[in-house]
């Protein structure tokens, strides 16, 4: 764990009591110290194209009384610039009179080791990889016309002084490996994407050989677009398979359970707690405990613990996802969900591993119960506006179902619904629950965090298919 | 204050004499400065205040033709040898790329016209606050709205751009940005919607009192939307993302997009892509253009560039490293466009309305259903349908699905351009895509 302070006008005695000093007449607050480090590798085009690193230093002082947050940051961290900050959260408070939270609960439990990722593995054998990678999509044929594979890898030290020099540290290791193919066959031309990851060192996921199983999953997808046709047009049945395309929840519902937006009253779920906002049978979580996973933290960026939250139980809504701020004006608890891109940001309630539990139906009982509907597997991105409702996600890999089978696939479309009436709509829940691959980033007011979703195959009665089929 | 040029400058010689020292062939460094400061209220009260104060350096040594990149925010003299020491050792291990280079010396900026993107004035937290609160006022006169939100955000920042071959440049810029957030609710349903200013000068900022009406008025127009059948109809895109269609053109003409084979319009030079009466110009020599620069992200002088004439695709966007791989010389656009806009259509927006009996104006898109190497388009959408000419009644929970290279063809632009953001578009219709809805 590096030492925040060791190039500095000053040491962790002064820098905590500058803290005391200045949130003594606050609800809450604290000063938030970061140390990341990034690299990133990647081959395109038959080459190495870029390997780049990156290293990032700063504080961000956060003062909150009411409702009223101040927040300053700099990456000069010294006497001068700390003082500087404490003067304006104090001048933007001046007015106000809170009372300091002491309390924060305590956990001895940790999800991932203190590891440096980009350190553990040598820049020559990344790159070795990464070439054999090229190498062994390109064999599979003169139909690969683009290979694009990469290396990311984040280590991030963070250390959290609250006022009466209460100090929270963690150390948190992130790695994602990446492959795109474009394959072009009879003039047409089409991507398959795949990607693992999550909170260890490279050669976990690595392991066996495993990296040809992310290649093989790309040429997969990509192949099947090849053979895609247009998709249809309108409202009907969808059945949704597990792991990934579990973004369907993260969008649809997971943002309107977010606190800031549920106190604010702008969420189309505000006024729906313990009212039934889901099919019985549903029952979705945010579990930030999950070993290793990408969405996973031991402590969030509030230095609370994380839980695993109940958000919806047999399709009761039960529980939002809070930060400090949003529980206290709530009166209820931080669930661990405060979190912030870096210290450039403040903190909001997030999603970590939002979570579909498996029900008693089999995929095949899905599919053969559907007339005319289409069978996504996979997914690129979702958006929602969290005050109408309405979400969209882009499929990557469907196919159309017709009298119960799975048959030719379609073109990537985009699905639109609407997240308070959508779950009510899931008829079946299946028994085959899996987590995604490790590649989720999540985007809310400019800040992108990692996390991850999982459930099991899902039937949707009704949705919109934005295809272009009438 | 945002540091001065001197020191910026001092910074970056100091890199790239070291990095030279260390055996780098050749250097580029970029070092910013920003400080930013906002203020956001919600219902008329102060919900945050936040002070940026960032430094940036971005370094990239070469070995010949080994190449490695390096960023970081910390500014120390410590750090930053650590960190080229780091980037030259990891350019020693890179593979070679012969297309890796800096910029021929006779393409790089040698004229500094005064773009006038910086404005000194500084605008104190309450004075901020006093504007925003003009503008909720406004928008909370309107008695659907339960909930406004309103940010202020007065920005600063000096950047210097280097490299070994003698370029040294910089200059200071400088955004005001208001914007109001409204939200509006009926029985249980609700709708948000918003505008914006945003301008170098403090002075050329739209009223907050007009913000925060047009909010207002946008978002009640939205309550009580239908979803409408799935059927092919004139779709009619509003100013706020008929800009959309352009920045689609742009990364479909990005040379990596074409050198890579990962563009829809790869060999497309000469033809007609869109409509002969249609031009598109990226021209950063705007004087106070939020897109505005005197030379892109490799120092390369930057000119007025016509992309699309009569409707034909006249050239691509072309940097360094791609431009040597096609055999293009760069015309100043690594990093993108600068103030990218379609030349205005010749017909009020409210003919272009009234084009058939009914329309389906767009006013928002949500997701990222582009796909550049196909052209395929499917987003969600929301908007007005329109009969005679006239909004009829809100629609919601539809996408909207075509081909570009059918939608290109099918653009009618109406005469309404404004530069309120880096790329411009008129009100625009395009004929022969597919809503599906019901």
């Amino acid at each position: 764990m590096s030492n925040f302070f060791k190039n500095s006008d000053l040491d962790n005695i002064q820098a905590e009591s500058i803290v005391s000093d200045t949130l003594n007449n606050c609800d809450d607050g604290e000063l938030y110290l970061e140390n990341s480090k990034s690299e990133s590798i990647l081959l395109d085009d038959n080459k190495i194209k870029n390997s780049s690193y990156s290293s990032d230093l700063g504080y961000g002082f956060r003062a909150i009384t009411g409702e009223v947050v101040a927040y300053s940051h700099s990456n000069e961290i010294s006497k001068d610039s700390i003082l500087k900050s404490s003067e304006n959260l104090k001048d933007t408070l001046k007015s106000k009179k809170g009372t300091y939270n002491h309390e924060i609960p305590k956990s001895n439990k940790k999800y991932y080791e203190d590891l440096n990722p980009i350190e553990e593995k040598s820049q020559n054998s990344k790159i070795k990889i990464l070439n054999e990678v090229n190498n062994y999509i390109r064999s599979k044929g003169d139909i690969v016309s683009q290979v694009t594979a990469s290396f990311l890898g984040e280590h991030k030290e963070i250390e959290i002084i609250r006022s009466n020099s209460e100090v929270l540290k963690d150390v948190r290791p992130l790695v994602r490996f990446n492959v795109s193919v474009v394959l072009e066959k009879n003039g047409k031309k089409e991507t398959g994407v795949y990607g693992i990851g999550g909170r260890q060192s490279y050669d976990e996921y690595l392991k066996n050989e495993n990296w040809k199983h992310v290649c093989d999953e790309a040429f997969r997808i990509a192949d099947v677009n090849l053979k895609s046709k247009p998709a249809p047009a309108g409202e009907m049945k969808v059945v949704l398979g597990p792991g990934w395309p579990a973004i369907l929840i993260h969008e649809a519902i997971g943002h309107g359970l977010e606190g800031d937006f549920n106190r604010k009253k702008t969420s189309a779920f505000h006024n729906l707690m313990g009212q039934r906002v889901a099919s019985e049978g549903v029952t979705i979580v945010d579990d930030g405990t999950l070993n290793l996973r990408r969405g996973s933290l031991t402590i969030d960026d509030e230095g609370t613990p994380t839980e695993n939250t109940v958000l919806i139980e047999n399709g009761i809504l039960k529980n939002f996802m809070q930060d400090r701020l949003n529980a206290r004006l709530m009166n209820t608890k931080s669930t661990g969900s405060g979190r912030r891109e870096s210290y450039k940001h403040v903190v909001l309630p997030r999603m970590r591993n939002t979570m579909m539990l498996s029900g008693k139906y089999s995929q095949d009982e899905m599919i053969r119960s559907v007339d005319k509907g289409i069978f996504a597997v996979s997914f690129g991105g979702g958006q929602v506006d969290i005050t109408s409702g309405k979400f969209v996600f882009n499929c990557t890999e469907a196919y159309e179902i017709n009298n119960g089978k799975i048959g030719s696939p379609i073109k990537g479309a985009t699905l639109i619904g609407d997240g308070p009436s959508i779950l009510k709509e899931v008829s079946m829940v299946g028994n085959d629950m899996k987590l995604d691959p490790g590649i989720g980033t999540c985007g809310k007011a400019g800040q992108g965090v990692p996390v991850g979703v999982a459930q099991p195959s899902i039937l949707i009665n009704k949705m919109t298919v934005g295809g272009t089929q009438l | 204050m945002v540091k001065d040029q001197e020191y910026l400058n001092s910074i970056a010689s100091q890199t790239i004499e070291y990095s030279k020292k260390l055996g780098a062939t050749d250097v580029n460094v970029e070092v910013v400065h920003s400080i930013s400061e906002t203020v956001n209220l919600r219902n008329k009260q102060l919900d945050e205040s936040n002070r940026s104060d960032s430094f940036a350096i971005g370094i990239t040594t070469y070995i010949n033709k080994k190449k490695s990149t390096i960023s970081s925010s910390n500014l120390s003299k410590d750090n930053i040898k650590i960190l080229t020491e780091r980037c030259i050792e990891t350019a020693k291990i890179t593979p070679d790329d012969e297309f890796n280079s800096l910029p021929d010396k006779e393409l790089m900026a040698k004229n500094f016209e005064s773009l006038d993107l910086y404005d000194e004035f500084h605008v104190p937290n309450n004075k901020k606050i006093d504007i925003l609160k003009e503008a909720e006022e406004a928008a909370s006169k309107e008695t659907k709205i339960i909930n406004t939100e309103t940010d202020f955000t007065e920005n600063k920042s000096n950047f210097v751009l280097a490299n070994s071959n003698g370029f040294i440049n910089g200059y200071k810029t400088s955004n005001f940005n208001i914007s109001c957030v409204a939200v509006a609710k009926k029985d249980s349903q609700m709708e948000r919607d918003y505008d914006f200013t945003s301008k170098r000068h403090f002075s050329d900022l739209i009223n907050p009192k007009n913000i925060g009406e047009s909010a207002a008025a946008n978002t009640v127009k939205k309550l009580d939307p239908k979803k409408i059948k799935s059927e092919k109809i004139g779709i009619v895109f509003d100013k706020k993302i008929s800009k959309g269609i352009l920045n689609v053109l742009s990364s479909a003409i990005s040379a990596g997009a074409i050198s890579r084979g990962t563009s829809f319009l790869k060999n497309k030079i000469g033809e007609e892509i869109f409509p002969k009466s249609l031009n598109v110009i990226d021209d950063p020599k705007i004087k106070k253009g939020l897109g505005s620069k005197n030379f892109d992200s490799e120092g390369v002088e930057t000119n007025n560039l016509k992309l699309i004439e009569n409707g034909v695709l006249k050239s691509y966007l072309v940097d360094t490293y791609y431009g040597k791989k096609l055999n293009l010389k760069s015309n100043g656009r690594c990093g993108g466009t600068s103030n990218l806009y379609f030349e205005n259509g010749s017909m009020p927006p409210e003919t272009l309305l009234k084009s058939s009996k009914k329309n389906l104006y767009i006013t928002e898109t949500i997701g990222h259903g582009t796909n550049l190497v196909t052209g395929d388009y499917s987003v969600g959408a929301n908007g007005f349908m329109v009969e005679n000419g006239e909004f009829i009644y809100p629609v919601s929970e539809i996408t909207i699905a075509g081909n570009f290279k059918d939608i290109f063809k099918n653009i009618t632009l109406a005469n309404d351009l404004e530069f309120k953001y880096s790329t411009n578009a008129p009100t625009l219709l395009v004929e022969g895509m597919v809503v599906a809805g019901r």
